[in-house]
């Protein structure tokens, strides 16, 4: 890695990255066809889709703050664990999260029997506000988690300074929270709304009918009962100028504080008594409960079907782990040279939105343009595996990268000029310097995307072979065949391989630090 | 110098091995070659008698199968396509991929089979599901003035879904946007696929789902659970025909016709009932699977021929949505 390296190897990066996302756009745009225009059903529904993505990524963020604060100045047992937690529901299966929020939320949920018991009327949660719901349960917690990386963050010099100058809790948020928030938080909204953005089936299953259609739906329709190739991709792209305007909206608003750098000691913020500790006791009950309720609902209902499993599921969980633990570290290598660039050399901000296109492509559209390029020249069952390993790794790529960008900045902007003072350069630099202080968000971005690789069915219907199916599409296939009772123990194994996937990544890179 | 030469020799007769034993690669869903599908079975039983491997290559459902079928084009190593239904037929007659069937089976379909293309292996009436303990409604029209909850599937996105939106057209013609306005307040939510709806329904979230007649005796027959019923409606219930067509371009076309012949044949019929939860399309032999005659049997089955059903969907889809969306 010499001192262009960077620079080049993410000039790389980001061009491969680019043809691995436009060149199937690309391909399924040209394809002959009907071609047929965008009409005014198609716009109504994106105009749902950025409105209910918006919604719910201010929803999902407004929880998030006072959740990752309390989990930042608290200390209680079983924290470590809570903060563990918070990754469960964004590993699920969508369908699995989904009957487990209907479980508390549903028509015949604990909530509206509840409120049966109590002899007031029911709520029903299809509609906008299902939607919402069901968004902040699967991506506050990740929100929660990329906030509270900014707190913990926080050199301890700044708050020992903040104490001596005798800062009370307002103060320290003017002068130390909101200006670490302001760098954090377009990043954690701008990753949940681009998530939102591409949601298909919450939207649908929740939504409660066709008012409630996305981009997403249309371009399924598009691409399997029309066989409108031109139109699926013009929605496509749609689809990732929306999120590109969302790049750029982030992009005016993230402002690195630059206070300088920290000696490491360990400083625990300050834990203001009274009324603000109920108030953080509150906000992390409400969090966990929230997520708890349905996570348990979906134990559950696993429990009686792990003791049935069909064979099939094992050979399926083999090839998810496989698929995870190539395409995690690709991701986040990628994702880490990407930030470095960004982070080092001026006049690179065109990498963001490179790096975020990945979430805003149509998983569809990509699958089915990487099917026409591969179709005629290889069978596309036989390279299953690789096709599936490079898309996860791409489609995990945005969300490691998010998670190790605003890190990375505050590392150069604090030890850039020192370590070039003492010509750390290269492996070198790698070893001692990023490796080390970058632990902790590269062991949660290994870990994040190598539990979303086990979770994620992707494009790997397309390709999969007779054999060789991963874990969910053996769950989706359970449930197609009435073995709900299987599916739901399959399910329940697919998070648990996938939460312990990011348990040890998590665990690995918390090790050493002081949190 | 010995090995080498026989390492060819080894070679030479292992390739001629393999060509004699010719792969017939059939295009079909998801749920047909998972293990507790026919596929196996069915892949079992014929390759004991063909002398040839049978491979299956699965792609989602049937329209997605549609869709493979149409991205893979003429350049296809497919001989078969297994798993189109009558709603998706006309389209895919349409790519011009498709040959005839030359067949004349005897079938046991509620009404006459003529398509020169596309053989029928299972079909079943569509019908909501739901508990015996409910009074089911008898019509569209009863169903929607009552406060009964429903889930159905997005037409736009499932067969079962594009089915119920066949179903009230061939039912109510130029009435159906009315009766999809009366049903709005009935629908609880629209689900991408079958299998969310079915899930969604036996979580408790609607009284009736949208399925097929067949699938109480799931629960009946693999689940010794007799609590689920069918209802059958006066209009009629529209009918599911799955079908199977031979590629033009195959290469094993007289292979692909055994097969076909082979999947109306009571080895493969039989094994359909209880894999694929449908009617074999040809009675076999020993009749239907115990606990089928528990089944409900509508008076009436509808069907919109290929062509009609084809030249009506879009049309129906947009009453669909304008009904729903308000």
């Amino acid at each position: 890695m010499a001192r262009r390296a960077v620079p080049l190897g993410a000039f790389a990066t980001a061009i491969g990255l680019g043809a691995l996302t436009l060149g199937p756009l690309a391909v399924v745009m040209m394809q002959a066809g009907g071609g047929g225009g965008i009409t005014a059903a198609d716009l109504a529904a994106l105009r749902f889709t950025v409105t209910q993505a918006a919604l719910s990524a201010l929803a999902s963020v407004a929880c998030a703050v006072p959740v990752a604060r309390a989990l930042a100045r608290r200390r209680f047992p079983g924290r470590r664990l809570a903060i563990a937690a918070l990754g469960a529901p964004f590993l699920l299966p969508v369908i699995v999260a989904v009957l487990g929020l209907l479980a508390i939320f549903g028509r015949s949920g604990l909530i509206n029997r509840g409120l049966e018991a109590l002899g007031l009327p029911e709520v029903s949660i299809y509609g906008m506000g299902g939607v919402v719901l069901a968004h902040v349960f699967l991506n506050m917690p990740l929100a929660t988690r990329m906030i509270l990386q900014g707190w913990q963050a926080v050199p301890g010099e700044r708050l020992r300074l903040a104490e001596s100058l005798g800062f009370g809790p307002g103060a320290i948020f003017r002068h130390i929270e909101a200006p670490m928030l302001r760098d954090v938080l377009p990043g954690a909204l701008l990753a949940v709304f681009a998530i939102c953005l591409t949601s298909f089936a919450v939207v649908l299953v929740l939504g409660g009918g066709p008012g409630a259609t996305t981009v997403e739906l249309a371009i399924y329709q598009a691409v399997r009962f029309e066989f409108d190739l031109p139109k699926a991709a013009t929605l496509a792209v749609m689809q990732v100028l929306a999120c590109g305007a969302a790049v750029l909206l982030a992009g005016l608003f993230t402002v690195p504080s630059g206070f300088g750098a920290g000696l490491d000691r360990a400083v625990a913020l300050p834990r203001p008594a009274g009324w603000r500790r109920l108030l953080d006791a509150a906000a992390i009950a409400l969090a966990l409960g929230f997520i708890a309720a349905p996570l348990l609902a979906v134990g559950f209902r696993g429990l009686p079907g792990l003791m049935a499993l069909p064979s099939a599921v094992w050979p399926a969980l083999a090839a998810s782990l496989t698929v995870a633990v190539l395409a995690a570290p690709l991701a986040v290598g990628a994702a880490l040279l990407l930030a470095l660039a960004l982070a080092v050399a001026r006049g690179w901000r065109g990498l963001e939105p490179v790096a975020m296109l990945p979430m805003a492509g149509s998983s569809l559209v990509l699958g089915t343009g990487l099917f026409l390029l591969v179709f005629p020249f290889v069978s596309p069952a036989r390279v299953a595996l690789p096709v599936t390993v490079l898309v996860t790794a791409v489609m995990a790529l945005p969300f490691a990268f998010r998670i190790l960008l605003p890190e990375v900045r505050v590392l150069m902007a604090d030890y850039g000029r020192l370590a070039d003072a003492l010509a750390l350069r290269g492996w070198a630099r790698l070893r001692w310097l990023i490796l080390p202080r970058l632990r902790r968000p590269l062991g949660f971005a290994l870990g994040l995307t190598g539990a979303m690789a086990v979770g994620d069915l992707g494009v790997i219907a397309l390709f999969a072979a007779e054999k060789g199916a991963t874990l969910p599409l053996v769950v989706q296939r359970l449930m197609g065949a009435y073995r709900t009772e299987a599916a739901a123990g399959a399910a329940l194994l697919l998070v648990a391989a996938a939460f312990a996937l990011f348990w040890i990544c998590d665990w690995w890179g918390r090790h050493g630090s002081d949190t | 110098m010995k090995s080498p030469m026989f390492a060819a020799g080894f070679l030479a007769v292992a390739s001629v091995a393999q060509a004699e034993t010719p792969v017939l690669n059939v295009l079909t869903y998801d749920s047909f070659v998972s293990e507790w599908g026919p596929g196996p079975a069915i892949e079992k039983a014929f390759e004991a008698e063909c002398g040839c491997d049978v491979v299956f290559t699965a792609a989602g459902d049937g329209a997605a199968l549609l869709a493979r079928v149409q991205l893979e084009g003429a350049k296809t190593d497919a001989d078969v396509v297994l798993g189109l239904d009558t709603n998706l037929t006309a389209a895919a007659r349409a790519t011009g991929l498709f040959a005839a069937h030359g067949q004349t089976p005897d079938l046991a379909l509620p009404l006459a089979w003529t398509d020169a293309d596309f053989l029928p292996y299972d079909w079943g009436w569509f019908a909501f599901v739901h508990n015996k303990t409910l009074t089911a409604p008898t019509s569209f029209k009863a169903l929607a003035e009552s406060d009964l909850k429903i889930v159905i599937q997005d037409p736009r996105s499932s067969t079962p879904g594009l089915g119920l939106l066949m179903w009230v057209k061939a039912a109510y013609g130029d009435e159906a946007p009315a009766i999809w306005a009366a049903l709005a307040d009935n629908i609880v939510t629209v689900t991408p696929g079958w299998s969310e709806a079915y899930g969604l329904f036996l979580e408790g979230e609607a009284d009736l789902v949208l399925s097929y007649t067949t699938s109480p005796a799931y629960h009946l027959i693999a689940e010794e659970d007799d609590s689920k019923t069918a209802a059958v409606f006066e209009e009629g219930n529209y009918l599911q025909v799955e079908v199977m067509g031979k590629l033009a371009a195959s290469d094993q076309s007289d292979l692909a016709d055994r097969f076909m012949a082979f999947v109306l044949s009571d080895a493969a019929q039989e094994i359909l009932p209880t894999t694929n939860w449908m009617y074999p399309a040809k009675l076999p032999t020993a009749g239907l699977p115990k606990g089928f005659e528990t089944l409900v049997q509508p008076g009436k089955s509808l069907l919109l021929g290929a062509d009609e059903a084809e030249a009506a969907r879009a049309g129906a889809l947009e009453e669909w949505r304008a009904a729903l969306s308000r």
